[in-house]
């Protein structure tokens, strides 16, 4: 169990806004449609929920050891195992790059989760530097005491 | 002994995996679990059950709960692991293709388990692999 954390990456990931960018303009999911271009698929009523921080993996079990619930999860996988792990996780929003959507099934599943799934042309390179630049920043990963950082 | 429940899980099954765990963390909110211990539970509940699907010949997972800690142990029929140390490294992974398009197979999956719970033992040999996390509910 994780009790005592310390943070890395704070400087790049964190905190840390670029001159001129001091004021957070990443503030809701709406922000973030907007920022992307993107289309919401599911979960519309729930686009003024607060963003907190944001991660961009395809591989679950990475998201499953670093995110938590106030993280946006971008990727370009498109199978149930991605609901899946937002449920375990309590995650409120996904974003799928290059235009990939999920099939209803996974919709339905997200809609009984209350997320909100929205899709990008972007590329999740593209669509992460887009938010970054509009403030948005990374998760910071969360070092149990007694691990060394790579 | 507040609830025993008994999951049988499929090796290969990628359509259902992730179901027990479902269930499982449904189960821990009705009883009032919330906030980080849920979180930790539900995660390695995830990672063990995609492990018993990914590199088991099948098994079972189970959850117990009295007032003060939620166990999860997960027993399969093998092949085993032939070297824990290797397989908690984190990174390291033998999990095959399939496995690894689904989203897995990122070599995270011990480690992950490891550290979100509070007890952790395992235990391995070509007859089967037992796995037992234990998870406090009240801070020591």
């Amino acid at each position: 169990m994780i009790r005592s954390l310390k943070t890395a990456g704070t400087a790049i990931n964190g905190q840390g806004l670029s001159p001129g960018n001091e004021e957070l303009l990443m503030k809701t999911i709406a922000d973030m449609v907007k920022v992307l271009h993107a289309r919401v698929l599911c979960g519309e009523e729930y686009l003024d929920r607060p963003v907190g921080t944001a991660c961009c993996s395809d591989l679950m079990s990475d998201v499953l050891a670093f995110v938590n619930e106030k993280t946006v999860l971008i990727t370009g996988l498109t199978n149930p195992h991605v609901v899946r792990t937002a449920d375990m996780l309590d995650l409120k929003c996904l974003v799928f790059a290059r235009g990939k959507i999920p099939t209803a099934e996974m919709l339905a599943q997200a809609q009984s989760q209350d997320l909100v799934v929205m899709t990008t042309r972007e590329t999740a390179f593209t669509a992460c530097g887009l938010l970054y630049e509009a403030g948005l920043r990374g998760v910071p990963i969360e070092w149990p005491e007694g691990e060394e950082e790579a | 002994m507040i609830i025993h429940r008994e999951y049988p899980v499929q090796a290969g099954d990628y359509i259902t995996a992730g179901e027990a765990s479902a269930d499982i963390k449904r189960n821990l909110k009705q009883l009032g679990v919330s906030g980080k211990v849920l979180k930790c539970v539900s995660v390695a509940s995830y990672e063990v059950e995609l492990n018993l699907v990914i590199h088991s010949l099948g098994g079972v997972l189970m959850l117990d709960v009295d007032s003060d800690r939620v166990v999860l142990e997960s027993k399969d029929i093998g092949p085993g692991i032939p070297d824990i140390d290797l397989a908690m490294r984190e990174g390291y992974s033998t999990a095959n293709e399939e496995a690894r398009n689904q989203g897995f197979g990122a070599g995270m999956g011990l480690p992950n388990m490891k550290r979100n719970a509070d007890t952790f033992s395992i235990a391995s040999s070509p007859a089967g692999t037992c796995i037992t996390m234990g998870f406090n509910l009240k801070e020591q």
